[in-house]
C-alpha cells in the first residue's frame, strides 16, 4: 500500500471510531440532563439515581470522545497537508469557531458538573449539564457543516493562480443546505443510539437483576424506547429528504448506492444483489419503482446511471474514473437502513412486553446487548457510505482525494501512526467496554441524604 | 493588519495553552514523586479534575485557528513534525483517559497503571512542545513547496532538545506551584521544596536556551522580554521561600506567557522560518488565508475570548479551596 491508501485507512478508522463515541456523548447529555431535570422538578430519588448511573456511563464514554477528538483536529494537517492547504480558506473557520463556541462550553461546563454537585445550588448545577448538552449539539452542527462543504461546495471559489478554495460568502457555507438537510438526519441518529443504550441496559437490569431497582428502570426503559422509536421516525423522514438532495448535488453517489450503470425510468430500488465477478448482476431482489420514488419523490422519476455520468463528468473533469465503489456503497447504504430498522423493532418489542408490568422472554436479555450496536452500526456504515460515495472527490468536484494527500509523508511514517492509532484505540476499548460492564453490573448507586457540611466527600471525584 | 492581528491571537492561544495545561502536565509528570499514597495522587488528579478538560480546549483552538488563518503553516508544521505530533496525541490520548479511568476500579495494579499513564501522558508533550517551538523558531528545511524536507531527526538537534527540557522544567515548576496552592499539608510541603530545586534547574535551562535563541539571530523586543520571563521565574522562586503560593504560582504562569512572548517576537512576520533559504520562509503573509476569513475569524475571535475567559474563570473561582485527602470520595 502506498502513502494514500494507508491515509485513507487511517482517517477511515480514527474518524469512524471517534464517530463511535459522539453520537452517544451527545443524545447522552440529553438524556441525564432530562433524568436531572425531572429530579429537580420533582424531587423524586429515582430520578436522581438515574441521573448518577446514566451519569457514569455517559462519562466514562465521554472522555474516549475527547480523546479521539484530538486526533481528528491534528490529521488534516498530519495527512492530509496538500488538502488542508487547498480548503483551509474555508474548511478551517468552522473547526476553529467549533473549538472556541462549543468545545470550550463543553468541557468546561462538564467539568464543573462533574466536581460541582456540592458546590453549586441545584439549579446552577442543573444548567451546567444543559449547556454541555447543547454545546455537543453546536459542535455537530459545526463540524457536520464542515463536512457539508465537501459533499457540496458553496460560498467559494477556486483561485487558479494561488491553487485554492477561497471563501466568497461565510453564511452560505454555514447555512449550506446541505448541512441544514443532514444534520436533523445525523441528530436523529444520534438519538436512536442514546435511546438504545439507555433501553438496552434498563432491560439487561431488569431480566438479569429482577430483586433490584425494577421501577427506575422501567422508567429508563420506557424513556429510552420511546427516544429511540422518536429517533427512529425523524430519521425515516430525513433520511428521505437527504436522498432527494443527493439525487441532485451528488448523483453519482446515488447510482452507485444502486449499482445503476444504465440511466432509468421508472428505477427500482434492490434490496439485496450478488454480483458476479466481473461486476454483472447475477441475483438481485427488486421493489419496482422505489428508487424513483426515493431520489425524485415520483414513482416514474428518472434516475441517472453510472455510466452517463461517468461519461459527463469526464466530459467536464477531463479524462478518469469518477464512480466510487459500486458494492461499499451499495452494502453501508442498506446495512445503515437496515441496522436502523432493526433496532427500532426492537424498541418496539420491548415496549410491547414491558406493558402492565409484564417483561420479555430470556431471549430478551441478548437482544438487549445487542440492541445498543445495531445503531452504532447504523452510524457507521452511514459514514462509510456518505464518505466512499463522494470519492474519487475529497472537495466533490473540486479536489480528487489523491491530490490531498501530504506529499512529504512517507508511507512508512503513516504505517507506523497507523497502527499506533490502532493498537492504543483497540486497548482503549476493551478498557472501555469493562469499565462500561462494571458500572452496569454494580447498578444504581444510593444517594446519601444531602448534608451541606464542606469538608465532606465530594460526590462524584476522579 | 489582519495577518498581524492573527498572528497575535495564535499567540495568545498558545499562551493560554502552556499556562493551563502547562501545570497540569506539571502536576501529571510530580504525580508519582509528589503522591506518596493512592490517596495523595488521588488529591492530586482531583486537584486539577474539573479543569483539565478546559484547558486541553486551548490547543485544539490553536491547532483549528491556525488551520483557519495560516492554512500552509498549519499544513507544513503537522505533516512535517509527523512523527513527534503523533507522540504528542498518544501522550494526550492515554493522559486524559487515564484521568477518568484512574478511580473507577478498586485496585491497586489499575490505578498503579493509570499514575504512569498520566506521567508518561504528561511528560511525553511537556517534552516534545518544547522540541516543535524551538523547531520553528531556528527554522527547519522547507523547500519552495513549503513542504518539510527533514526527518524526525532533524528536528532532535541540541538546540530545540534544549527547548524541550525548558517546557518539561517550566511545566514541573509552574505544576509544582499549582500543587503548592491547591494542597495541604505534606503534600503542600513537598510541593514547596520540589518548586526550589525544579525551579532552579528550569531557570538555568531557560536562560541558556533564551539567550542561545538571541545569539542565533538578536531581536532585541524578544531579548527583553526573554529578560523579563527570567525576573518572573526569580520572582516566583522567592514568592515561593516567603510561603507567597498564589505570588510564586502567578510568577510560574507569568514567566511562560513572556516566554512564549519572546519565541512570538522572535519569530514575527515568520510563521515557520526555512533553513533550507530564507526565500522559502512561510510568512504571516505567503501562509494566510483572504482577508475576507481573517476578517470573520476575528469577529468570531473578539466575541468569544472574552467569554470563554469569563466562564473559565469562574470556575476557577467555584474550586478555589484547597483540596484535602477528607474529600476524595470512597475507592469504587
Ligand atoms: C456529529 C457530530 C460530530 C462529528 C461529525 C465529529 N465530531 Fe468531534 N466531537 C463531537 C461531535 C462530532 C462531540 C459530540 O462534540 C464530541 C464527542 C465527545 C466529546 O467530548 O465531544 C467531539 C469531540 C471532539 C474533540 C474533543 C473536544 C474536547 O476536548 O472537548 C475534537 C478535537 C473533535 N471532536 C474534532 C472533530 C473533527 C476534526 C471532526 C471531523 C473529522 C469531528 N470531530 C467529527
Ligand atoms: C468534518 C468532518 C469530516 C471531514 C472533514 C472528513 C474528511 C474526510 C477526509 C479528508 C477523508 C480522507 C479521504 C478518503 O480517505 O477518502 C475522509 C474519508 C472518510 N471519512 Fe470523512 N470526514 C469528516 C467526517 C467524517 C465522519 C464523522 C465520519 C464517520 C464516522 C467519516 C467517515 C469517513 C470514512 C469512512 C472515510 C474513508 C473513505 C475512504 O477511505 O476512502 N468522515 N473524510
Ligand atoms: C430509513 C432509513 C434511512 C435513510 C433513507 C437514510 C438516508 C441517508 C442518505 C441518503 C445519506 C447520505 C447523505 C449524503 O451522502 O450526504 C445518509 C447519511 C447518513 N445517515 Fe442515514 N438513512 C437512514 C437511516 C439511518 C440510520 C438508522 C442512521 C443512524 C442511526 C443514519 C445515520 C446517518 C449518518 C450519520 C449519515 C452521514 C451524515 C451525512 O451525510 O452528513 N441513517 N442517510
Amino acid at each position: 500500500m502506498d502513502a494514500l491508501d494507508l491515509a485513507r485507512w487511517q482517517f477511515a478508522i480514527t474518524t469512524v471510531y471517534h464517530f463511535l463515541f459522539v453520537p452517544l456523548t451527545i443524545s447522552l447529555a440529553f438524556i441525564v440532563a432530562g433524568f436531572q431535570t425531572v429530579w429537580y422538578r420533582s424531587g423524586d430519588e429515582k430520578y436522581l439515581r438515574l441521573t448518577r448511573f446514566y451519569g457514569q456511563l455517559f462519562l466514562i464514554n465521554f472522555a474516549m470522545g475527547v480523546v479521539t477528538g484530538i486526533v481528528q483536529e491534528f490529521q488534516f494537517g498530519m495527512n492530509w497537508s496538500d488538502y488542508s492547504r487547498f480548503v483551509g480558506d474555508i474548511f478551517g473557520a468552522p473547526l476553529a469557531i467549533e473549538g472556541l463556541l462549543a468545545f470550550f462550553l463543553e468541557s468546561t461546563f462538564l467539568g464543573v458538573w462533574i466536581f460541582g454537585w456540592d458546590k453549586l445550588s441545584k439549579k446552577v448545577h442543573l444548567a451546567t449539564i444543559w449547556i454541555t448538552a447543547i454545546a455537543t449539539a453546536i459542535s455537530a452542527y459545526i463540524i457536520l457543516a464542515a463536512n457539508a462543504w465537501m459533499q457540496h461546495p458553496v460560498g467559494s471559489t477556486i483561485n487558479q493562480v494561488a491553487g485554492r478554495a477561497e471563501l466568497k460568502d461565510f453564511f452560505a457555507v454555514v447555512l449550506n443546505p446541505t448541512v441544514l438537510l443532514t444534520y436533523p438526519h445525523v441528530i436523529a441518529g444520534v438519538f436512536m443510539t442514546g435511546g438504545a443504550f439507555v433501553l438496552g441496559i434498563a432491560v439487561w437490569r431488569l431480566l438479569r437483576r429482577p430483586a433490584e431497582d425494577q421501577a427506575p428502570f422501567r422508567t429508563a426503559a420506557r424513556v429510552g424506547a420511546s427516544v429511540l422509536l422518536v429517533g427512529s421516525l425523524f430519521v425515516l423522514i430525513s433520511g428521505d429528504v437527504v436522498g432527494k438532495s443527493i439525487a441532485t448535488d451528488q448523483p453519482m453517489k446515488l447510482a452507485a448506492a444502486e449499482g445503476l450503470h444504465q440511466t432509468a425510468q421508472p428505477a427500482s430500488f434492490s434490496v439485496f444483489t450478488v454480483w458476479d465477478a466481473d461486476g454483472k448482476e447475477a441475483f438481485s431482489v427488486k421493489i419496482p419503482n422505489l428508487l424513483s420514488f426515493l431520489a425524485t419523490g415520483d414513482l416514474n422519476g428518472k434516475v441517472a446511471g453510472i455510466d452517463d455520468l461517468q461519461a459527463q463528468y469526464a466530459a467536464i473533469y477531463g479524462a478518469g474514473d469518477y464512480a466510487p465503489s459500486v458494492p461499499v456503497t451499495f452494502w453501508s447504504f442498506r446495512l445503515m437502513i437496515g441496522a436502523g430498522i432493526l433496532a427500532a423493532l426492537a424498541a418496539l418489542w420491548f415496549l410491547w412486553r414491558l406493558r402492565k408490568n409484564g417483561l420479555p422472554g430470556r431471549g430478551g436479555v441478548a437482544i438487549a446487548v445487542l440492541l445498543p450496536f445495531l445503531p452504532l452500526a447504523a452510524n457507521s456504515f452511514a459514514w462509510i457510505f456518505t464518505e466512499m460515495g463522494r470519492q474519487p472527490w475529497i472537495v466533490f468536484g473540486q479536489q480528487l482525494t489523491s491530490n490531498g494527500v501530504s506529499p512529504g509523508v512517507s508511507s512508512w511514517e503513516v504505517a507506523i501512526t497507523l497502527v499506533g492509532f490502532t493498537l492504543l484505540y483497540g486497548g482503549l476499548a476493551v478498557v472501555e467496554m469493562g469499565l462500561l460492564r462494571k458500572q452496569i453490573r454494580a447498578g444504581l448507586p444510593a444517594v446519601a441524604a444531602s448534608d451541606e457540611a464542606d469538608d465532606r466527600p465530594m460526590t462524584i471525584g476522579y | 493588519m489582519l495577518h498581524d492581528i492573527w498572528f497575535l491571537l495564535i499567540a495568545v492561544l498558545w499562551i493560554g495553552y502552556f499556562v493551563l495545561e502547562g501545570f497540569d502536565f506539571g502536576l501529571g509528570i510530580l504525580l508519582p514523586f509528589l503522591g506518596r499514597t493512592d490517596r495523595e495522587r488521588r488529591v492530586l488528579i482531583n486537584a486539577i479534575g474539573p479543569v483539565w478538560d478546559g484547558n486541553e480546549v486551548w490547543v485544539l483552538v490553536a491547532g483549528g485557528a491556525t488551520f483557519a488563518a495560516f492554512p500552509n503553516w498549519y499544513a507544513t508544521l503537522f505533516s512535517g513534525f509527523y512523527l513527534a505530533l503523533f507522540l504528542i496525541l498518544a501522550g494526550l490520548i492515554i493522559r486524559g483517559v487515564a484521568f477518568e479511568y484512574h478511580s473507577k476500579r478498586d485496585s491497586a495494579t489499575w490505578r498503579k497503571g493509570w499514575d504512569w499513564a498520566i506521567f508518561f501522558g504528561s511528560a511525553v508533550p511537556a517534552l516534545l512542545w518544547g522540541v516543535a517551538f524551538a523547531n520553528i523558531v531556528a527554522g527547519v528545511p522547507i523547500d519552495k513547496n513549503m513542504e518539510f524536507t527533514g526527518n524526525l531527526l532533524t528536528l532532535l538537534n541540541p538546540f530545540a532538545l534544549l527547548g524541550g527540557v525548558v517546557t518539561l522544567t517550566l511545566f514541573m515548576t509552574h505544576g509544582a506551584a499549582y500543587i503548592a496552592l491547591k494542597t495541604e499539608g505534606d503534600l503542600r510541603e513537598r510541593a514547596n521544596k520540589a518548586l526550589v530545586v525544579i525551579g532552579l534547574v528550569a531557570a538555568l535551562a531557560a536562560v541558556v536556551f533564551l539567550a542561545w535563541t538571541q545569539i542565533q539571530s538578536l531581536v532585541v523586543v524578544s531579548a527583553v522580554v526573554s529578560v523579563l520571563a527570567a525576573l518572573a521565574l526569580v520572582g516566583a522562586l522567592l514568592a515561593n521561600l516567603l510561603k507567597r503560593e498564589g505570588w510564586a504560582f502567578v510568577g510560574t504562569a507569568l514567566t511562560i506567557a513572556l516566554a512564549v512572548v519572546a519565541l512570538f517576537l522572535h519569530l514575527y512576520p515568520n510563521v515557520m522560518p526555512s533553513s533550507t533559504n530564507s526565500a522559502f520562509n512561510l510568512t504571516i503573509t505567503n501562509a494566510s488565508s483572504t482577508d475576507l476569513t481573517l476578517l470573520i475569524m476575528t469577529i468570531v475571535a473578539v466575541v468569544f475570548t472574552p467569554l470563554v475567559l469569563l466562564y473559565q474563570g469562574w470556575t476557577y473561582w467555584i474550586f478555589r479551596k484547597r483540596i484535602s485527602a477528607d474529600r476524595i470520595p470512597e475507592a469504587s
